[in-house]
């Protein structure tokens, strides 16, 4: 492997210009992400404009496909013409809502507001026909799949907006005029409508807002009303009574997520207030809890060696987790944090090889970078974990170790003798490491998972302050944890026990059955906010 | 053996009791602890032990500054305790002084402390019972001062306690403004307040909504002062418009829509506030829906009767919103007399100006089946609401015609009003037969079969001046081209004395329906002159009264025309011919310098002096000697009058021998 400088530039900017443009992305709201959070766009897109090729042609689109004009001759009702959103409405919205505003009644306001199935003739305003629901602005009728309608709401004409909701907990629908509520006008809907407007005279205009713009209609305030319903309705749901033993159930999950993470001291509190059975061994669970310690440190190094002691042949037969350690690990070292403990002790501080370009001070997040600008004698081994949730035990210095870091030192010696060598030094330690890594890669089998991983860290080198750069984010602390599970559940599996923890499993079941939810058109799922469930 | 049960516990609990009179204070602690056991929870225990006779000794320990604080706290939880007990408990323990005990203590004790605490505790109950001893907390500056300084700063329980004690004792425009002097808008502010993510706690924001409720009431000043307020970032109707969303417990909501109604009504808020507009009436509207409780959805109804009461906007904007018409429709279809009386009042305030929400009410389905039924109720405050919402009702030409008539809806309207209704029954019954009684109404006829004319004018003899002004009002619409008979009978059942009195009437407004009533009498030839034949004399004497007077000049403007009725008949010309004392004034008034009575005695002169008519030259020379053509003619010259020359013309033009 060649790694070039310029190579990883070119990596690191493709990156940069797609992270750049996410950036750019988040900067201009996506009030529909907002409005309908719960909506996976990839499966289920929600509708944003009306429909170029889904429409009769007598309609006339313009401005985005947001305006809607006739252009029809408007004789009769044969005449009449329809439009369909480009999407259907997704069930994971919960409650939908657009709003059209009349820009011209034209000639006699036959305007029709409303949803329609797909394949409905488009030569029809809504309402007129089977899977088809339309308020008319001429008459104020409602009418549901039929060519009469029935009294419902006011007229509407030149300079009105009315607003068309869709709820998809009961399927109901009910319209807004100007931002008044006007109450249900069809109930019993079937799913995947489409949001539809039909025009029958000429000069009738409508101009549409799917989301993108604030609604004249205070629609929060229903999204509230329904997440708090949904919330009583979780909260009272019925059980059988020998499932409804909350507080033993809760015990055990309590317990059990304590173990699995290694929280031991906690655990062992917990067990005996609660008298728990704690399945397993205390000291298994205090080598898992060392370990974890070390990578959420950012010592990964470290943290391989005692997994190798403690856990032989666990590594060996799992190469991928290996190499995720390692990758992680080089990051560290760019970060800083993966070095090896000084020979006498007294220059253990943590520096990074670039840390002279600047790191930003409030960026720090391990203590470590802050004690190098101190420039105190601050042992790298006294620094907490990033993660705040871990006692604040001091770990045993190992010393010596043959890890990866240590080889890389001992192949140069001449490490501390003045800073610009010592940097020198370290950046020939990384590549050296590096290199091993890039040769650890070739032999995986998912290929192209773990080069864009290594890329990834790679780039980090490519810049002069990479806590700055747009792969920075490899970086952060927090990265730390995902390494940490995946370790942590490979020693938990290897010693015959569960790779994840009972109340993370069913959380994860939870949040799939919402997705099967919203599969299958049950738009509660919308409301039953789970994250907002869990921090009760 | 009930008796002898009480009397078994009176015998047990004696000693304990004695040791309450003790005079050491150890004796005394240990027997309120006991006596204290005893009737938390008890009802029974608690009459048992009232009426052994232990309150006005529980009143001394509690009251006396002296004594231990312990024992006060327990004499005064005790008392707490007795006033959580039956309405019969509550009673006797008012009638022993114990609310104005509380309110002294009051004045005294520290804030903060639990003594304080237990005594606010006991007032709120002594209050939440009807009637409360409002006249135990005086208006005095220091206390109420006091008492809002312990609802702002106080514990949460003593502050909700104050709180809802307050808001039961303000109930007028004193109570009202004594309190806002002392503060307490601010402090019902600060109980509005919900903190981000917490749930809304309707124990502790009812009590602050109905005390702002109850200050706002009809009073501008208080309303306008709470408009002003603010409690951290947000003024009241901020602070109200977060409480009125759909994530809020109806209640909550309920009595949150209903401060913004009284701050609107008040004149604090104008009616197109989207406070009002997108805040109270759309959550007034949603909780009137089916899905609701009863006693909410009465309230609701209730509260948006009150909304929509005047500004026809607000009766249009709630017409739309949220099916309001089939929801109203539903809770006049609910059991209790509450929700009865809030939705018939909601249709009566719907349906006060706009023609097509009328329709709208008409033509909800079954409604007017349900007025019927309404008027008949036996409930007075029913049968109100309904007599309200079909007077609004009335006010539609077109329901005159058809909906009234199909449901004969007179009927029990008649039967409310002989049954010796209430002021404000007859008051608005009356307005609404008014309207039953226009020309064309079809309702006239069968209600003049059931008595209506004796029953408008006894209306006329009422001491109120709307009750007579209605009378009259009826009277006059009842005259208007009706047959012969009916007018007869008027004038017979009416009485000339009568007349005259009306005539007399302090109330403008009624002598002008009075001189209309007249006017409408003396219409077409035959009338007139049938009903000149007997009444000439009290008729032409009615009119000089008014003529000679002082009255203002459409009163005057009334006469004269009656007096150009009069001109038209066959014979009863000849009565103002003879009397040249009215001759004379016709002169005066053709010069007068107010233009709409020159005209009527203009149509006067027109139709005394109208030829082909027998006698018509003998009348022109007459009135020409009395100087009408001289007046005339000034007046055709008159550059003011130049409104008035087609009419100048055509009386003269009648004149022809004279020009």
């Amino acid at each position: 492997m060649k790694l070039r400088k310029s190579e990883m530039a070119a990596i690191g900017s493709g990156r940069g210009t797609m992270d750049s443009q996410n950036q750019v992305q988040s900067d201009t709201v996506d009030r529909l992400k907002l409005l309908y959070p719960n909506v996976n766009e990839e499966e289920t897109p929600l509708p944003r404009a009306w429909s170029t090729k889904d429409k009769f042609s007598y309609i006339g689109l313009s401005q985005n496909n947001l305006r809607v004009h006739y252009k029809g001759h408007g004789k009769t009702h044969r005449d009449a013409a329809s439009v369909r959103a480009t999407h259907p409405i997704p069930a994971a919205c919960g409650l939908y809502y657009f709003e059209v505003r009349i820009v011209s009644k034209g000639r006699d306001g036959y305007m029709g507001i409303g949803l329609s199935a797909h394949g409905v003739n488009m030569n029809r305003l809504p309402g007129w026909d089977k899977h088809s629901y339309g308020y008319h602005g001429d008459d104020g009728h409602s009418f549901c799949s039929s060519g009469t309608g029935q009294p419902y709401g006011p007229t509407f004409t030149t300079g009105d907006v009315i607003g068309c909701g869709v709820n998809l907990v009961d399927n109901t629908c009910f319209y807004t005029k100007n931002g008044h509520h006007l109450g249900i006008a069809f109930r019993g809907l079937p799913p995947n409508l489409y949001p539809t407007v039909g025009l029958q005279t000429p000069g009738e205009v409508v101009d549409t807002n799917f989301g993108q713009q604030p609604f004249v209609f205070d629609i929060e305030d229903m999204l509230k009303e329904l997440r708090a319903r949904t919330r009583v309705a979780i909260d009272e749901f019925p059980l059988p009574d020998e499932q409804g033993q909350w507080q033993q159930v809760l015990h055990r999950m309590v317990s059990t997520y304590l173990v699995h993470h290694g929280y031991c001291s906690t655990a062992q509190a917990f067990s005996r207030a609660t008298g728990q059975p704690i399945d397993e061994d205390i000291a298994s669970i205090k080598n898992r809890q060392r370990v974890s310690k070390l990578v959420l440190a950012g010592r990964v190094g470290e943290a391989v060696e005692t997994t190798r002691r403690l856990w032989p042949g666990l590594l060996e037969r799992d190469p991928d987790l290996l190499f995720l350690l390692k990758c992680r690990q080089f990051v560290e070292m760019v970060n800083g944090t993966d070095c090896e403990a000084s020979e006498d002790g007294a220059n253990g501080v943590a520096t990074s090889v670039i840390s002279h370009t600047g790191r930003p001070h409030k960026r720090s997040n391990g203590v470590a970078a802050d004690a190098a600008e101190e420039g105190g004698g601050r042992d790298v081994d006294m620094a907490p974990a990033a993660n705040g949730d871990h006692e604040d035990e001091a770990l045993p210095l190992v010393k010596g170790m043959p890890g990866v870091t240590a080889s890389v030192a001992a192949l140069l010696p001449d490490r501390f003798e003045a800073d610009a060598s010592s940097q020198r030094a370290s950046v020939e330690r990384m590549l050296a490491f590096g290199r091993e890594l890039y040769a650890m890669s070739q032999k995986l089998s998912q290929d192209l998972y773990h080069k864009s991983m290594l890329e990834d860290a790679f780039s980090l080198l490519a810049y002069s302050n990479p806590w700055d750069s747009p792969v920075g984010w490899q970086l952060e602390p927090v990265r730390r944890e995902a390494v940490c599970d995946a370790l942590n559940s490979a020693i938990l599996e290897s010693q015959g026990m569960q790779w994840s923890s009972p109340v993370e499993a069913c959380v994860s079941h939870a949040r799939s059955l919402l997705r099967r939810m919203s599969r299958a058109a049950l738009g509660a799922c919308a409301f039953a906010d789970l994250s907002a469930l869990l921090a009760r | 053996m009930q008796q002898f049960t009480v009397f078994m516990d009176i015998e047990s609990s004696r000693s304990y009791i004695d040791e309450l009179y003790s005079s050491d204070a150890v004796k005394v602690m240990e027997a309120l602890v006991t006596l204290k056991n005893s009737v938390i929870g008890s009802n029974r225990q608690k009459s048992s032990v009232i009426s052994q006779g232990v309150v006005p000794r529980l009143l001394q320990l509690m009251s006396e500054e002296s004594l231990d604080p312990n024992i006060r706290l327990e004499a005064t939880i005790t008392i707490g305790s007795l006033a959580k007990g039956t309405p019969e408990n509550i009673e006797s323990l008012i009638e022993k002084g114990t609310a104005t005990a509380l309110v002294e203590m009051l004045k005294t004790v520290p804030l903060g402390s639990k003594l304080a605490e237990a005594a606010l505790c006991a007032l709120r109950s002594i209050f939440s019972h009807k009637p409360a001893p409002v006249d135990a907390l005086p208006a005095d500056m220091r206390l109420l001062t006091r008492l809002t300084q312990i609802a702002r700063e106080d514990s949460q329980e003593a502050r909700t306690s104050v709180i809802r004690v307050l808001a039961v004792w303000c109930s007028g425009t004193v109570e009202q403004e004594a309190l806002t002097c002392a503060g307490a808008c601010s402090a019902a502010a600060a109980m509005l307040v919900v903190p981000p993510r917490s749930v809304p706690s309707p124990s502790r924001l009812v009590p602050a909504l109905e005390l702002l409720a109850a200050m706002c009431f009809k009073n501008p000043n208080v309303a306008q002062v709470a408009l002003n307020t603010r409690h951290g970032d947000k003024s009241i109707p901020e602070l109200l418009m977060c409480l009125v969303s759909r994530d809020k417990p109806l209640v909550v909501a309920l009595k949150a829509a209903k401060c913004l109604t009284f701050l609107q009504r008040a004149g604090a808020l104008p009616a197109d506030d989207s406070r009002i507009v997108f805040g109270a009436l759309p959550c007034l509207a949603r909780l009137c829906t089916k899905e609701n409780t009863e006693d909410i959805r009465a309230s609701a109804a209730e509260v948006l009767a009150y909304l929509t009461e005047v500004d026809t906007s607000l009766q249009r904007l709630a017409a739309i919103s949220n099916h309001l018409m089939s929801s109203l429709a539903d809770i006049v279809n609910c059991q209790s007399a509450a929700a009865k009386q809030g939705a018939f009042k909601c249709f009566a305030s719907l349906g006060a100006n706009d023609e097509d929400i009328r329709k709208m009410i008409i033509e909800t389905h079954g409604l007017m089946v349900h007025v019927v039924n309404g008027l008949n109720n036996p409930d007075p405050c029913v049968s109100l609401a309904a007599v309200r919402c079909l007077h609004s009702l009335s006010r539609s030409v077109q329901q005159l015609r058809t909906t009234f008539q199909d449901h004969a809806v007179w009927k029990p309207l008649m039967q409310l009003l002989n049954d010796s209704p209430g002021p404000e029954l007859l008051n608005v019954g009356s307005s609404t037969l008014c309207n039953l009684l226009l020309e064309f109404s079809p309702a006239k006829e069968p209600m003049l079969d059931q008595g209506a004319v004796e029953m408008l004018c006894n209306l006329t003899k009422m001491s109120d001046p709307a009750l007579r002004l209605n009378g009259i009002w009826a009277l006059m619409n009842m005259a208007f081209q009706a047959e012969q008979k009916v007018k007869q009978r008027i004038l017979c059942c009416l009485g000339t004395e009568q007349m005259f009195r009306l005539l007399g009437d302090s109330d403008t407004r009624v002598i002008m329906k009075m001189l209309g009533l007249l006017r409408n009498l003396l219409s077409t030839r035959q009338h007139i002159d049938a009903i000149m034949s007997e009444y000439s004399s009290q008729v032409m004497q009615a009119v000089i009264v008014v003529l000679e007077g002082s009255y203002p000049a459409e009163v005057k403007e009334q006469a004269l025309c009656i007096l150009g009725n009069i001109g038209d008949g066959e014979k009863s010309k000849d009565l103002i011919m003879a009397n040249e004392d009215v001759l004379r004034k016709l002169v005066d008034y053709l010069a007068h310098p107010e233009s709409k009575l020159q005209e009527a005695a203009l149509f006067v002169a027109g139709n005394l002096v109208w030829r082909g008519e027998a006698g018509a030259a003998a009348r022109q020379q007459r009135l020409a000697d009395l100087g009408v053509l001289r007046a005339l003619k000034l007046l055709r010259a008159s550059h003011h009058a130049a409104h008035l020359h087609d009419k100048v013309k055509t009386a003269l033009a009648q004149f022809n021998e004279f020009t």
